[in-house]
């Protein structure tokens, strides 16, 4: 039962892992802009969401209402005025720019913050369990994280297919100069995806905050974590991100349960074998 | 004779330093369809992106519909209301056909072209209209080209190299229909390598030599050993 019971709850945080991958997917796709900050931004969320709770009360889920506007907006602001100027045909650029603000931010929030871990209190919802099948409980949060990544995920996916934006995303990725004979600004377009992938990003921010304790310096191992899950998965393909987050959090899990130093090197091995074995990723978009 | 729906006034355009066009000057009056020709590397397409907005380096005037263009961005351009049919289709192909088509409505501009006209122009698109575009045929994907740019209801259009890689009934069947589409006031610029097709069509004609117009005037005006003079240099 111990090996079933790990198997679940890495599937669980799975969801947690789709959530890093899926606002750095998103931005990839779209404007092939490779977010070395997107940990750090996610800590940044963390932080606003535990600055809003302590002025307000509010419950870490509810303060969503606020930290995740408030995201986007940041994320709309920050496309429009620094990184659509380090995109081009050069890839570097924009790595070098978010590799700053990734330093930036760390520095900032250690500033403001100091380096002593904080958590953010769910109440009830962080220890009540249910019992799904004899000597394996999950707990009301990581199956509520897990449902929201889900939910994120098939947001996403109905965005990006089913809607005019999702449109003016697909044309300015596939083609930015005949999107513009089309009246898209590919700028606004960048900017509409980056607030989009603040907005997941938001909510990745406070799940993690709500799970586990968080400091300035957790953002880069957060990166990572939704790096392989993007490969694992498939670049361009949002549900193969979330079969890439679970199947590293399962290999977590079980490495985890076979010796506790090996969790997160189980990871980084199933990362490797994937790429190994299918460069692509296991679920790859298809090309026409 | 009514004002011009387009004016170029001494247009040089540059890629990095090359000039690959130097002081071409012409006017195009409303309903006219104007035929763009010269040898590969002539200007031809460097003229119609430079009028699209898409080459940001170019010095000259040019005025569409009494607004001077410089300095305004292709999207910009695209919603004043001048439509490109891009050389080799270029049709999104993450996007379905009719989403192609859909898209090219973006601008928001009014006027006969809808995806009920496009349909009734085009019938088989309406059968392929979920398809990816990458799965039609290329004369197909040039009938999407063509409704994406009519979608925007330009008030100028702008083709380039319709024929490029379809077999010759294809393009015949092609250029058939282009008095229904063109005949409705709408001017057009007309870029084609077939000298003869291209002239049958236009009411005026300009040649294009190294970035230069050699020869400007109506089809008929000239022999054809002027117009190959006009075409290949001396």
């Amino acid at each position: 039962m111990d090996w079933v019971n790990a198997i679940v709850q890495g599937i669980l945080i799975g969801g947690l892992y789709a959530l890093f991958a899926a606002g750095l997917s998103l931005i990839f796709g779209v404007m092939r802009l490779v977010n070395i900050a997107h940990g750090d931004f996610i800590i940044a969320a963390a932080y606003l969401a535990y600055v809003v709770i302590s002025a307000t009360g509010l419950h870490p889920l509810l303060s969503l209402v606020f930290v995740v506007p408030v995201a986007a907006a940041a994320g709309y602001v920050l496309q429009a005025t620094i990184l659509n100027r380090t995109l081009g045909d050069d890839l570097l650029p924009p790595l070098l720019v978010t590799f700053g603000l990734s330093v930036i931010l760390q520095n900032g929030l250690l500033e403001i913050f100091t380096a002593d871990s904080r958590k953010l209190d769910a109440g009830l919802l962080d220890i009540q369990t249910v019992s799904v099948l004899p000597g394996v409980s999950v707990g009301y949060m990581p199956v509520l994280m897990f449902m929201t990544a889900v939910l994120v995920i098939a947001g996403l996916q109905y965005i990006f297919y089913r809607t005019a934006l999702g449109r003016a995303f697909r044309a300015t990725s596939d083609d930015g100069e005949i999107a513009q004979l089309m009246g898209l600004d590919n700028r606004k377009v960048f900017a509409a995806a980056m607030a989009l992938s603040f907005a997941v990003i938001a909510i990745a921010g406070v799940f993690l905050a709500v799970r586990a304790n968080f400091d300035p310096f957790m953002g880069p191992a957060r990166l990572i974590f939704g790096f392989e899950a993007v490969i694992i998965g498939g670049l361009g393909n949002l549900w193969g991100t979330l079969a890439g987050g679970v199947i590293l959090g399962v290999a977590q899990a079980i490495g985890a349960q076979i010796d506790p130093g090996w969790q997160l090197l189980a990871g980084h091995i199933a990362f490797l074998v994937v790429l190994a074995v299918k460069p692509r990723g296991l679920f790859p978009r298809i090309e026409g | 004779m009514s004002d011009p729906i387009l004016s170029l006034g001494n247009v040089e355009a540059f890629y990095g330093d090359a000039r690959a066009l130097h002081g071409v000057s012409f006017d195009l009056h409303p309903g006219e369809m104007l035929a763009l020709i010269g040898s590969n590397g002539a200007g031809k397409t460097t003229l119609l992106k430079t009028i699209c907005g898409l080459i940001s380096r170019y010095g000259g005037d040019i005025v569409f519909d009494q607004q001077n263009l410089s300095g305004t961005s292709a999207s910009a351009i695209a919603s004043a209301g001048i439509a490109l049919v891009p050389e080799g289709r270029r049709l999104f192909p993450s996007l379905s056909v009719e989403e192609n088509l859909v898209i090219g409505g973006h601008v928001g501009r009014t006027g006969p072209w809808n995806l009920v006209s496009i349909y009734e122009l085009f019938p088989i698109l309406k059968e392929r209209r979920h398809q990816p575009s990458t799965s039609l045929s290329g004369g197909q994907q040039q009938m999407v080209a063509i409704g994406r740019a009519l979608m925007a209801n330009p008030k100028l259009l702008l083709l380039d190299e319709l024929s490029l890689g379809l077999a010759p009934v294809i393009i015949k069947d092609i250029y058939a229909l282009l008095p229904r589409i063109v005949g409705q006031g709408l001017s057009a610029i007309l870029v084609e390598q077939d000298v003869t097709r291209a002239l049958g069509f236009a009411d005026r004609f300009i040649c294009l030599q190294e970035g230069r117009v050699a020869l400007e005037g109506a089809p008929g005006s000239f022999t054809r050993e002027e117009i190959s003079q006009a075409y290949f240099g001396a």
